[in-house]
C-alpha cells in the first residue's frame, strides 16, 4: 500500500497494533501527545512526499476538529485516517457511552467518506478504501468497531 | 521584561530573511502577516488559514519527511500555548533539521493584543512564563534566547544550521495596527505549489 508513516495515539484496542507496526519494514510510527496534532503532522509528512495514515480513537477525532477542518477542507489534503469506534462492540465498561451517539454524525459533519468495519470479514475494506482514496486524491476514514473502552 | 528590551517583529524577520538560504519557512498568525510582506520564496508556507497551534506539528511532519532540508517554524507564544504538547512530540522524534522560532510578545496580537495567561499580569508571582525553560523541560537540548536585534543577527545563522531540534525565543513587542493575517491566495493552490517545491531534489 506504500504507507510510510502511521501518526498514532494508542487506545486500548489500537494500542495492541503498535508492536506490529513498529516491527514492519519501511513503516515509521510517529506517536503524538494529543490527536489534533496528528493531522497537522500527517499534513507535513504528505507535503514532503510521504504517505502517512492517522490512527486514533473516536474521542481523539472529536478533539481533532479544527486541525482536521484546516488540512482536509482549507488545504484539501487527501489524508487518510483509521478511527477506533469506542464501545461499539461492548458497553460493558462504559454503559451509555456517548461515543455511540456522536462518532458517525461527527464524521458526516466533517464530510469524511468513511467505511465502517465491525466484523473481521470487512477488514479488507480498509485497504480497498485507502487505495480508492489514493487514486482519487481524496481524504478518507476507516472506522473500526472496538469492544474495549 | 520591559518593551525597551524587546524587538520589533519586523526587524527580527528581516534578519531571518537576510540569513535565509534554502530553508523551508513556515509562518503563522502575526509572523505570517509580516513574512508575506517581505518574502516570496517557493519554500515559504504562509500558513493562513491555520489551525491555531498546529504550525509546530506541521513543521515536524515536513522535517521528518524531508530530512535534508532545514525547516524553520515561526510562531507566536499565543499559538504555542494552544499546543504545548507539540514540544514534547518534537523532542521525542528529535529531527535534527527543525528550528522553532518563538516570537514571544506576551499577547494574542491578531485578536486585539489581549495578554496571554503566560504574561506576568496573570501570574501569582508576577513572573511571565519562561519559554526557554519550558522548552528545556520538554527535552530541547539546543535553546537560545535573543532580546536585541544585534544579538539575533549574530546568532541567526547558528540557529539555522546547528543540529536540532532547536528552540529559539525572540522577545518582541506587540504590533498595534493592521493586525490580521491575510491569506496571500487560494490555500489549496498555494500548498500544492509548496509541496511541489519541497519535493524537488535539492
Amino acid at each position: 500500500m506504500g504507507i510510510t508513516h502511521v501518526v498514532f495515539l494508542p487506545d486500548s484496542t489500537l494500542g495492541m497494533w503498535e508492536e506490529s507496526m513498529m516491527a514492519a519494514d519501511g513503516l515509521e510510527v510517529v506517536r503524538v501527545c494529543r490527536e489534533g496534532e496528528a493531522w497537522a503532522i500527517a499534513a507535513g509528512l504528505h507535503l514532503g512526499g510521504a504517505k502517512p495514515v492517522v490512527m486514533i480513537q473516536c474521542t481523539g477525532l472529536f478533539e481533532s476538529g479544527d486541525a482536521l477542518r484546516n488540512v482536509i477542507h482549507d488545504y484539501k489534503l487527501p489524508l487518510f485516517g483509521v478511527i477506533g469506534y469506542r464501545s461499539y462492540l461492548s458497553q460493558a465498561s462504559l454503559p451509555g457511552d456517548t461515543c455511540l451517539t456522536f462518532t458517525e454524525p461527527i464524521l458526516d459533519a466533517w464530510k469524511l467518506d468513511y467505511r465502517f468495519i465491525d466484523t473481521p470479514d470487512k477488514l479488507s475494506m480498509m485497504a480497498e478504501h485507502y487505495e480508492q482514496c489514493r487514486q482519487t486524491n481524496q481524504p478518507g476514514i476507516a472506522l473500526i468497531a472496538e469492544g474495549k473502552a | 521584561m520591559s518593551d525597551e528590551s524587546r524587538m520589533l517583529l519586523t526587524d527580527c524577520l528581516e534578519v531571518l530573511k537576510a540569513a535565509r538560504e534554502d530553508e523551508v519557512v513556515i509562518s503563522v498568525m502575526g509572523t505570517a502577516r509580516e513574512w508575506s510582506k517581505i518574502s516570496d520564496h517557493p519554500l515559504d508556507l504562509i500558513y493562513v488559514p491555520s489551525s491555531m497551534g498546529q504550525a509546530t506539528a506541521l513543521g515536524l511532519g515536513v522535517a521528518l519527511s524531508q530530512p535534508s532540508r532545514r525547516v524553520v517554524v515561526c510562531q507566536g507564544d499565543g499559538s504555542l500555548l494552544m499546543n504545548l504538547g507539540s514540544l514534547v512530540t518534537i523532542t521525542a522524534h528529535a529531527p535534527k533539521n527543525l528550528t522553532v522560532l518563538l516570537f514571544d510578545n506576551g499577547v494574542y496580537e491578531v485578536t486585539g493584543i489581549q495578554q496571554t495567561l503566560a504574561a506576568s499580569d496573570f501570574r501569582r508571582d508576577e513572573q511571565s512564563i519562561c519559554y526557554a525553560s519550558l522548552a528545556r523541560s520538554c527535552g530541547f537540548q539546543v535553546v537560545h534566547e535573543f532580546a536585541s536585534v544585534d544579538d539575533w543577527q549574530v546568532g541567526v545563522k547558528e540557529c539555522l544550521s546547528e543540529d536540532g531540534p532547536v528552540f529559539v525565543v525572540i522577545k518582541t513587542t506587540p504590533m498595534t495596527e493592521n493586525l490580521s493575517p491575510k491569506s496571500p491566495g487560494p490555500a489549496a493552490e498555494r500548498i500544492r505549489n509548496f509541496a511541489a517545491a519541497l519535493q524537488v531534489e535539492d
